[in-house]
């Protein structure tokens, strides 16, 4: 990884050569107008994708911290400032905290049930055997269907009644029927169970790649030299595979802290307000949006965000920074 | 890294592939069921009756019938909200990936002061989660009459999407040899021109990838959508699929019919673009 990321890194590439050993141009141009030319390129080719960035992606978060200090009805501009009241409402608010209990099973339970499923699927599908490409293709199914169509299939399968109850009855497992979408103890397992359905095969993807990264001259030493195939797993692919495993498991917690869709559409709106199925997001969503309690509801945003911030960085500086070099971290090699 | 990715991959080390073990097959095929079966059984589902449904959950169609099907796709908004998902999927893309190489290229083939911190810069919006952003993104919006208008999801997608994009397409940018760049500008090409006639066809591979990327994110969004297009004339399929399963909710047949043909697209699109999506997503952890 390390050489090819040196001969591509950009910065390497630009320098390669000083400027002043650069071709002349048609006509030579003196070097404050040659230099002006190429600022107003940097500037014009910049300049949209920074603006809509900076619209669209940076000062919103700014007026989610602005509005949190304000009690507001979403009508006129805010003017009942509360200080930090809101966020120390929605620490008290139990089904805030439910919903905070939820993010974390969902943190842990993606990591723990993902993890070993998604590396084993991999080892397996990584074997050479005729047909592997279709295997491979079926097991990312999941994963491109839009997230509200997961929500609605689930549902279907899960009612009451439905097809999972009926499957297990016929197997003589009746008695493991649940309500699984409607009893307040069931139905987060549920749907981090729908969820896992859902995004392992985003991990199995991307440890593939991981595999394939791996050299065949290393694996095939290990073979001559007498190793089975679980030793050549055990001792150099696994150790090998360390940086990708951890650049998924940093998408993972990102994503389960957000998560949103397949819990806004497999969960029964009831059961969500009482806390048991809502997560961070569809309670910012349920509080702001649609009870209209704006500052309350941008509150919550600016929790969701920092807690995200402070994963995503604290991931960042103890076990991502040699895996992702130059992304997010500025030191980067020139 | 990046660039690896969407490169073809060297033919090295090919070996004749050969059948595997009973063993691997039976488990390849217990994973393949588990990944497809909900699947199949709704688009199988969306073939019966609904009390046949109701009085034998995990039945096969007898007789088939195709009315759910003819009935969503001749009755309901399944047309008009394919095409406001293929608007909005499209505009996306093309931003994306216009505003992308763009910023790309600068980022990869200026030396300029700032450069890097540019680049920290966008790539800081990768740690910026879009569903924290709503409501204030919603606020905003409103604020400038954007809501119910294409533009409305097109804009804060196209902004989101950027910071992957720049990521997975400067390292590939910055690969093109110097030489080429050289050789346009002995020829009276200035950089621009060098952007256009040889960077743009030879990165079109990398550029496939971005906007399969973005074209999928924006095809399957939910959450903007939701907020931010309140009109059902401007509504996408995944809205369309969540109305109809919630409006009908004792036509279990007519929503599985429905919820396989929102599905259809994006299977299709996959099978054919496999390739770019997987190859993108694995480039872009590699960033």
């Amino acid at each position: 990884m390390t050489s090819i990321n040196q001969t591509l890194d950009p910065a390497g590439g630009a320098s390669a050569s000083p400027a002043g050993l650069r071709p002349a141009r048609r006509r030579p141009f003196s070097r404050a107008a040659e230099n002006r030319r190429k600022w107003y390129e940097i500037i014009g080719l910049t300049t949209p994708a920074i603006i809509v960035y900076v619209m669209f992606v940076l000062v919103p978060m700014g007026f989610a911290v602005y509005y949190s200090l304000f009690r507001w009805r979403g009508v006129g501009p805010p003017t009942e400032f509360v200080g930090l009241d809101n966020y120390t409402l929605a620490f008290q608010d139990p089904i805030f905290l439910d919903a905070l209990r939820n993010n974390a099973i969902i943190v842990v339970g993606s990591l723990l049930i993902q993890g070993p499923i998604a590396l084993a699927v991999a080892l397996l599908l990584n074997r050479r055997f005729r047909g592997r490409t279709v295997f491979r293709l079926l097991v990312f199914v999941p994963y491109v269907l839009a997230e509200v169509t997961v929500g609605i299939m689930w549902k279907l399968i899960l009612t009451d009644g439905g097809t999972v109850d009926a499957l297990l009855r016929s197997l003589g497992l009746g008695s493991l029927v649940q309500a699984w979408l409607a009893d307040l103890n069931v139905v987060i397992w549920t749907l981090l169970l729908v969820l896992t359905w859902k995004y392992v095969g985003f991990a199995i993807i991307l440890l593939l790649a991981g595999l394939s990264n791996v050299p065949h001259e290393l694996t095939e030493a290990a073979e001559i030299d007498g190793a089975n195939w679980w030793q050549i797993q055990r001792h150099i692919t696994l150790p090998l595979l360390g940086p990708t495993i951890r650049i998924w498991m940093f998408l993972s917690i990102i994503g389960s802290l957000q998560v949103f869709d397949v819990i806004w559409v497999t969960s029964v709106p009831a059961v969500r307000s009482l806390g048991a199925s809502a997560t961070m997001a569809t309670y910012m969503v349920d509080n702001g949006f649609f009870a209209r309690l704006w500052g309350y509801g941008n509150a919550v945003a600016v929790i969701l965000f920092v807690i995200s911030f402070v994963a995503a960085l604290l991931f960042q500086r103890f076990l991502l920074r040699r895996d992702i070099e130059g992304a997010i971290t500025t030191r980067r090699v020139n | 890294m990046a660039a690896n990715a969407v490169l073809p991959p060297p033919s090295s080390n090919r070996r004749p592939t050969s059948w595997g073990s009973p063993l691997t097959y039976a488990l390849a095929f217990a994973i393949a069921a588990v990944s497809i079966a909900p699947v199949v059984y709704v688009i199988v589902g969306g073939f019966r009756t609904t009390p046949s449904i109701v009085a034998n959950p995990a039945g096969l169609p007898d007789p088939w019938v195709f009315d759910n099907y003819a009935r969503v796709l001749t009755q309901s908004d399944f047309w008009g909200q394919a095409f406001n998902s293929a608007v909005i999927a499209l505009g996306t893309t093309l931003a994306v990936v216009v505003l992308g190489v763009c910023a790309a290229f600068v980022l990869a083939r200026y030396t300029f002061r700032g450069r890097e911190v540019l680049y920290t810069f966008f790539t800081l919006g990768l740690l910026f989660p879009a569903g924290a952003a709503i409501l204030p993104l919603y606020l905003m919006l409103r604020d400038l009459n954007l809501v119910n208008s294409y533009f409305a999801v097109i804009l804060p997608q196209v902004a989101f999407a950027l910071p992957l994009t720049i990521v997975i397409l400067r390292p590939f940018l910055a690969a093109i040899p110097r030489e080429l760049e050289d050789a346009a500008a002995i020829d009276g090409t200035g950089r621009l021109g060098f952007l256009w006639l040889i960077v743009l066809p030879l990165s079109r591979p990398a550029l496939v990838t971005v906007g399969i990327l973005a074209f999928v994110a924006s095809w399957n969004a939910f959450l903007l959508p939701l907020l931010v297009l309140s009109d059902s004339s401007l509504h996408t399929l995944p809205l369309g699929v969540q109305n109809f399963s919630s409006q009908y909710t004792s036509d279990t047949a007519g929503i599985l019919a429905f919820t396989s043909l929102a599905m259809l697209p994006a299977l299709l699109f996959f099978t054919f673009a496999e390739k770019q999506i997987v190859g993108g997503l694995q480039g872009a952890i590699k960033g």
